[in-house]
């Protein structure tokens, strides 16, 4: 952080980039059902809602004006705090976890204060991890609050789910962590510039093959998504930890769903896409944040097109993946890097 | 305390406050007409059998246990692989030997049935 500026000025300028950013991760939400239900539409041959606004695009703001005017309930025997904490929590934990996120290069200042993300810390992606765990108490708070069997049966299943798929992302990312010698996002993403033999990009995916397979497997678990959608099977939960939720506190889990998919498809773009580099960055640094979106939107579109095209997986099947392949492979996979860094020091710009 | 910190406290608190703005303006708005069907907890249309939060299964609780070994294991890898350059061939023997010893407790839990789902 720049010390030529007054303490006062860090904090409006920080309310203001938190408040744009904020705003922007809600509208990413509306935005991000609506694109998945016309796309899910196409993908089934269905149009998809296109009756509000033209193409549909009026449809986020309806529902969000239904939900809000939904009845506020508490189920007699929940636990009143806890219910009302759980949707609170996973909210705002998954708005927190973006305070790190560069969403572009940390030459582009305004009042000279990097423009592209609230703060750079030299534990950035350590921080990110710390921030989202918070998130599986949401889960296991809203599902045992509610005290239905659903909602504790999903919430434990979820909470499973979530913990051991942490260890198999927790691995892969240190593949990308051994190549390139630090923590910090902006570093991480600026080691990734030029190209090799002239044109294949120095994204760390072409040197972390591996390692970015597991940590998009790990990503769509750790979302609750398709095919790892097992917390809202319907057929055996109803919706799982959500079952006693109603109105905004269920919209909320779904915010939150929909901010983590942005989150971990931004933390794979940083990781293993080389997150803002692209053609004419030396000239236009500013268009970084257009190359960013670019690929995170990709990587939005590929978790709904697995939805579209994948069954979900049984539960057993579900813990024998996470535990017996996606975290021995990790482990694998981190001794290799760890073996080529030794050789090649000079390999992903750490060294 | 670093200055980094700040704006990502900054942030928190404000990320903090929207989450329960949005809770407060439905309370605000929505109605609330709460009847004695309307609160009981849902079971496919049955009166709930008993209390909910009972007993569950131990494999849960094994699983939290991996979990924690395995997730402290790789905190402790995190500085290692940002310092693993100017550790060289002795540090990838030191990590070799630990994640030795913590594969054979990882094979012993999955020989044990300790992963098993059925």
């Amino acid at each position: 952080m720049p010390s030529n500026i007054s303490l006062l000025a860090l904090v409006l300028i920080t309310i203001v980039k938190g408040a744009v950013l904020i705003g922007a991760l809600l509208m990413a939400f509306a935005y991000g059902t609506w694109l998945e239900r016309r796309l899910v539409g196409r993908f089934q041959l269905r149009l998809g809602p296109n009756r509000v606004g033209p193409l549909g695009l009026m449809q986020p703001m309806a529902d969000g004006v239904k939900v809000i005017f939904k009845e506020d309930f508490v189920p007699a025997q929940a636990d009143r705090l806890a219910y009302w904490l759980a949707p609170a929590l996973v909210v705002a934990v998954a708005l927190t976890a973006f305070a790190v996120i560069p969403f572009g290069p940390p030459s582009v200042k305004l009042f000279g204060v990097p423009l592209f993300y609230i703060s750079n810390v030299n534990v950035g992606i350590l921080l990110i991890l710390a921030v989202t765990s918070i998130g599986a108490y949401g889960v296991i708070l809203g599902g045992w609050a509610s005290n239905s069997k659903y909602s504790l049966l999903g919430g434990l299943r979820s909470t499973a789910q979530l913990i051991s798929y942490e260890l198999g992302v927790g691995l892969a990312i240190l593949g990308v962590i051994l190549l390139a010698g630090t923590l910090e996002l902006p570093q991480i993403v600026e080691q990734q510039a030029g190209t090799w033999f002239g044109f294949l990009p120095r994204w760390n995916i072409f040197l972390q093959p591996l390692g970015f397979l597991l940590y998009s497997i790990g990503a769509l678990a750790e979302t609750n998504r398709a095919p790892f959608d097992l917390p809202e099977a319907e057929q055996e939960l109803t919706t799982g930890y959500q079952t006693e939720y109603g109105g905004m506190k269920s919209a909320m889990f779904y915010m939150a769903e929909y901010i983590d998919i942005v989150l971990v498809s931004s933390i794979a773009t940083l990781l293993f896409l080389g997150g803002w580099q692209g053609p004419f960055i030396q000239q236009l640094p500013g268009l970084g944040v257009l190359w960013f979106l670019v690929k995170v939107l990709a990587f939005v579109f590929i978790f709904i097109w697995l939805r579209a095209t994948l069954p979900r997986i049984r539960y057993d099947q579900l813990m024998d993946l996470g535990w017996k392949v996606v975290l021995p492979l990790a482990l694998l996979n981190l001794l290799l890097t760890a073996l080529i860094v030794l050789i090649w020091p000079w390999l992903g710009g750490g060294g | 305390m670093e200055l980094g910190y700040l704006p990502i406290l900054i942030y928190f608190l404000l990320a903090v406050a929207i989450s329960t703005l949005i809770l407060f303006v439905n309370r605000l708005l929505g109605p609330r007409r709460p009847t004695p069907g309307k609160a009981e907890a849902y079971e496919s249309g049955i009166h709930p059998q008993g209390n909910a939060r009972g007993r569950f299964h131990i494999r849960y609780y094994v699983i939290a246990m991996l979990f924690l070994l395995f997730d402290l294991e790789i905190a402790f890898i995190y500085p290692w692989a940002v310092l693993y350059r100017r550790l060289g061939l002795g540090g990838l023997l030191e990590m070799l030997t630990f994640l030795v010893i913590l594969m054979v407790g990882y094979l012993y839990a999955w020989k044990r049935g300790a992963l098993k789902w059925e």
